[in-house]
C-alpha cells in the first residue's frame, strides 16, 4: 500500500466534484501546518466543509457570519497575543471573493489598515457560488451569472473584476501575492512566506468553479492554467510594496481560448460579430495585465 | 476587605468594573452614550492599569465580530455600545449567543432612530431580546458597577455559557455622578477569577465552531440554549449572594421588590426609572395609598416564577414600558401578561408607554400613572391596550 501525507483537511466533504476550493485548501493547510487557527465566512467552503459532526478540519477552525472574518481573525490574533502567543501561532483566514470584494471589504479593510497579523486568503472563484452563482465584485467583465446574465440588453457583466490585490497594496500590507490552483507548489510556497511576514499579509487564490462557470468538472485545473497563460488571471508578487516576482510565460495565449471553454462566456460567442467591441475589450485587458506586470518572458 | 467609596461617573464605575475584572480582549467603537466607558478604558490602556489587548475597530460590527474571534480564541472578552451601534452589531450577537460565547456587553441604553435622538429608552437593547444572551438592566451606578463583576461570573459557569449584556440608561446612569462603593482590582480579580475556557480554538485539540447544521440538531442547539437560560435563573441569584459574602452587600437577583407585600398596585419597570418610582411609591405610601414596587432585573432570562410570586395578590400591574411593539404595545408588558395567562389567580394588568426617546418620567408622572391605575383598578376592567404617557398632543 503507498503511504499518503496525512492531510490537514479530510477527505469526505461535500463539495460538487471538480470543485477547485478544497484543492486550494488541501495546499494552504500543507503549508501552514497544524500550529494554525483559520477562520472562514460563509460561503462554499463553509457550507460544504463543516457540517456538525462531520467537520473536515483538523486544525482549529471558526466561522461566524458571512462578513466578518477579518475581524473574528484579529479577535483570535489578540486572544492569543493576550496570553503572549508561546507557540506563535499562526492565524489565517480563508474567505471566498463574495465576503472579500464586497460584504466583507470594511471589516477587511480595517483588519489591514491595522496591519494585524493575520494572513487573509481570498479564495476566488469569481461570484457568489454557495447561493447560486451571483454576481461579485469578483465577477471579471463578459461574464454572465444569475444576477448579470444576458440578453436582448445585457452581455452579462459590465464592469471589470475589482482589483483587491492594488486595494491590499494601497493599505500598505507587506506581502501581496495572487496563486492558481494550477499551481499548487506556488501557492504553498506564497502561504508559507505571507505567514512569515510580520503584520497582515493578503493571497488572492484562484479556484475555479466548473458549476458556475460551466465546463466539465474534469477540467478545473486546466481552466485555472488557461486563465493564466491567457493574461486573465496575473500571478504575481509582492512584497513591501515592490513587484518581486511574476510568473512569466513563453507566450500569451489569447483570451479568447480561456473564455470559450466555459458556458458563463458562450453568449459572445453566439453572435460573434455583434460581441466584438466586448471580446477585443477582454483581450485588451489581458495584454494589459501582461504590459503592467512584465508577464513575457525575454527571449 | 479594602473598600473604598467615592462620588464617580456612571461610565467610570462601568470602565472600573472591567478593568478590574481584566478581560484579555476589549474592542469597542464610539457611540453615544457609550464612549465615556471605551474613553476611560483606553486611558487605563495609555496609563498601565489595563494590560489585556484593546482592539480599535471600524465599526460595532467589527467590535462585536473581535470579541467573538477572541472569546473563541480563549479570551475573556469585554465590548459596550449603544442605538445604531447595537442593532449593527446584532447579527453576530445572535452568532456569538448561539456559539456559547460568555462575552460581556455593556448596552447602555438610547432611542433608535429616526427621528435620530440621543436620549435614552429601552428599543435598543429590546430588539436584541431574542438574540439569546442574557440581558440585566440595573439602576443605580453602585449597580452598574456590582452587575458588571457579577456578569462575567454568570456568563462562564460551565452551565450558562451565555453572553451576559448589562443595560444602563444612557446619560441617566452612564453620565451621573454618584457614590460608588468600589474594592481593590485584587479582591475583584478573587472574586471574578481566572478565566478558564471550557473549550477554545487550540492546535492541541482541535474543534470547529461555528459549524453548518441540518433539521436534525439545529432546534436541538436552540433548545439547549432555553435550558441555560432556566440554569441563569440560579446562577444569577447565587452570584449575587456570594457578591454579598465577600463584599458585604447584596445587589443582584432577578427581581427587586418593594412594599409590594400589602399593594393593590404594583408598578412594574426596568432601569433608571425604578428610583424614580421607588420614591414616588414611598410618598403614595404616606398618603394611605397601597402601592408597591417591583424592579425587574433580569429581562433575559424572564423571571416568571418570581414576578408570580411577588404580584399575585395585587389587583392591578401597571407597567411601565420605555420600548414599543408596534400595535401589540409595550414589550415588558406583554411578557408580564403572558407570564400571568395561565395562572388561575391574575391581576388586571395594563400598560404604560412612557419615556420614549427620553420623555420625562418623574415622581409626577408616576403618580399620575398611578392614578389611571387604581381607576382601572376600580371599574375592574382594562380598556386600553396601552396609555401613552404625556403624549405632546400639539404635535400630534
Ligand atoms: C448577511 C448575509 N447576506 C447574504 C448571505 C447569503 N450568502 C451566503 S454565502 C453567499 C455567497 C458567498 O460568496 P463567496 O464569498 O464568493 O463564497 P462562495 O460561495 O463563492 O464560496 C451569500 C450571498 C448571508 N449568509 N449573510
Ligand atoms: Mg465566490
Amino acid at each position: 500500500m503507498t503511504e499518503t501525507k496525512k492531510t490537514l483537511f479530510a477527505s469526505g466533504h461535500r463539495a460538487c466534484p471538480g470543485c477547485g476550493v478544497p484543492i486550494a485548501v488541501r495546499s494552504i493547510l500543507n503549508a501552514t501546518g497544524s500550529n494554525v487557527v483559520v477562520v472562514s465566512s460563509t460561503g462554499c467552503l463553509e457550507t460544504f466543509s463543516s457540517p456538525i459532526d462531520l467537520s473536515s478540519w483538523e486544525v482549529p477552525w471558526i466561522h461566524s457570519v458571512f462578513e466578518n472574518a477579518p475581524t473574528v481573525a484579529t479577535g483570535v490574533l489578540e486572544a492569543l497575543n493576550s496570553k503572549g502567543n508561546p507557540n506563535n501561532t499562526k492565524v489565517v483566514a480563508i474567505c471566498g471573493d463574495g465576503a472579500t470584494n464586497d460584504i466583507g471589504f470594511g471589516a477587511l479593510s480595517g483588519m489591514l489598515e491595522r496591519g494585524d497579523d493575520v494572513l487573509y486568503i481570498c479564495y476566488d472563484n469569481e461570484a457568489y457560488m454557495n447561493t447560486g452563482v451571483q454576481t461579485s465584485g469578483a465577477t471579471p467583465y463578459g461574464a454572465t451569472t444569475t444576477t448579470s446574465p444576458s440578453g436582448e440588453y445585457s452581455f452579462g457583466r459590465d464592469r471589470t473584476k475589482k482589483d483587491l490585490c492594488r486595494i491590499a497594496l494601497e493599505h500598505g500590507v507587506k506581502y501581496v501575492a495572487t496563486a492558481s490552483i494550477s499551481d499548487l507548489k506556488d501557492l504553498e510556497r506564497k502561504v508559507k512566506k505571507g505567514l512569515e511576514v510580520e503584520g497582515s499579509a493578503y493571497i488572492q487564490v484562484l479556484t475555479t468553479c466548473n458549476i458556475g462557470w460551466g465546463f466539465d468538472s474534469s477540467r478545473a485545473v486546466e481552466v485555472a492554467r488557461l486563465a493564466v497563460e491567457t493574461g486573465v488571471f496575473p500571478i504575481y508578487e509582492y512584497e513591501n510594496g515592490e513587484l518581486t516576482n511574476v510568473k512569466k510565460l513563453k507566450e500569451k495565449k489569447a483570451a479568447k481560448e480561456y473564455l470559450s471553454c466555459q458556458k458563463r462566456y458562450k453568449h459572445l460567442f453566439a453572435d460573434e460579430e455583434k460581441n466584438k467591441e466586448h471580446l477585443d475589450y477582454i483581450e485588451q485587458l489581458t495584454v494589459q495585465n501582461v504590459t503592467k506586470y512584465g508577464i513575457l518572458a525575454s527571449k | 476587605m479594602k473598600e473604598r467609596i467615592s462620588v464617580i461617573e456612571g461610565s467610570m464605575a462601568v470602565a472600573e468594573a472591567i478593568r478590574a475584572c481584566n478581560p484579555g480582549v476589549i474592542s469597542a467603537y464610539p457611540i453615544s452614550p457609550q464612549t465615556h466607558i471605551v474613553e476611560y478604558i483606553s486611558d487605563f490602556v495609555a496609563d498601565g492599569t489595563y494590560k489585556g489587548r484593546f482592539v480599535r475597530v471600524d465599526s460595532e460590527f467589527s467590535a462585536a465580530s473581535a470579541v467573538h474571534g477572541a472569546s473563541a480564541g480563549g479570551a475573556r472578552a469585554y465590548t459596550a455600545s449603544s442605538s445604531q451601534g447595537l442593532l449593527l452589531m446584532c447579527e453576530v450577537l445572535y452568532n456569538s449567543a448561539s456559539t456559547r460565547l460568555p462575552i460581556v456587553y455593556t448596552g447602555v441604553n438610547r432611542t433608535i432612530s429616526a427621528p435620530i435622538s440621543i436620549q435614552p429608552d429601552h428599543q435598543d437593547t429590546m430588539a436584541l431580546r431574542d438574540t439569546g444572551m442574557i440581558q440585566i438592566h440595573v439602576e443605580s451606578l453602585q449597580e452598574a458597577y456590582d452587575a458588571h463583576i457579577q456578569a462575567f461570573r454568570i456568563a462562564e459557569d460551565e452551565d450558562v455559557l451565555l453572553p451576559v449584556m448589562i443595560c444602563m440608561d444612557g446619560w441617566t446612569l452612564t453620565h451621573a455622578f454618584e457614590p460608588v462603593k468600589r474594592f481593590s482590582d485584587k479582591d475583584v480579580k478573587e472574586f471574578v477569577g481566572e478565566y478558564k475556557p471550557v473549550q477554545f480554538l487550540n492546535p492541541k485539540n482541535p474543534i470547529t465552531y461555528g459549524a453548518f447544521a441540518d433539521e436534525d440538531k439545529l432546534m436541538e442547539f436552540k433548545y439547549l440554549m432555553v435550558q441555560a437560560h432556566e440554569k441563569a435563573k440560579e446562577k444569577i441569584v447565587e452570584v449575587a449572594s456570594e457578591y454579598k459574602e465577600k463584599f458585604g452587600h447584596y445587589d443582584g437577583g432577578l427581581i427587586d421588590e418593594y412594599r409590594t407585600e400589602d399593594a393593590e398596585i404594583i408598578v412594574l419597570a426596568m432601569g433608571s426609572v425604578v428610583s424614580t418610582v421607588r420614591a414616588a411609591v414611598d410618598e403614595l405610601r404616606e398618603s394611605g395609598k397601597k402601592v408597591g414596587l417591583v424592579k425587574i432585573r433580569s429581562f433575559r432570562p424572564f423571571p416568571k416564577e418570581a414576578i408570580i410570586k411577588a404580584c399575585k395578590n395585587a389587583k392591578l400591574l401597571a407597567v411601565i414600558d420605555k420600548s414599543l411593539s408596534l400595535d401589540v404595545g409595550g414589550i415588558l408588558v406583554s411578557d408580564v401578561k403572558t407570564t400571568f395567562y395561565n395562572e388561575d389567580k391574575k391581576p388586571l394588568i395594563a400598560s404604560f408607554i412612557a419615556g420614549i426617546g427620553g420623555k420625562e418620567i418623574n415622581r409626577k408622572v408616576v403618580k399620575d400613572i398611578v392614578a389611571d391605575a387604581e381607576e382601572i383598578a376600580q371599574k375592574g376592567k382594562v380598556e386600553k391596550d396601552s396609555i401613552f404617557v404625556n403624549l405632546n398632543t400639539q404635535f400630534i
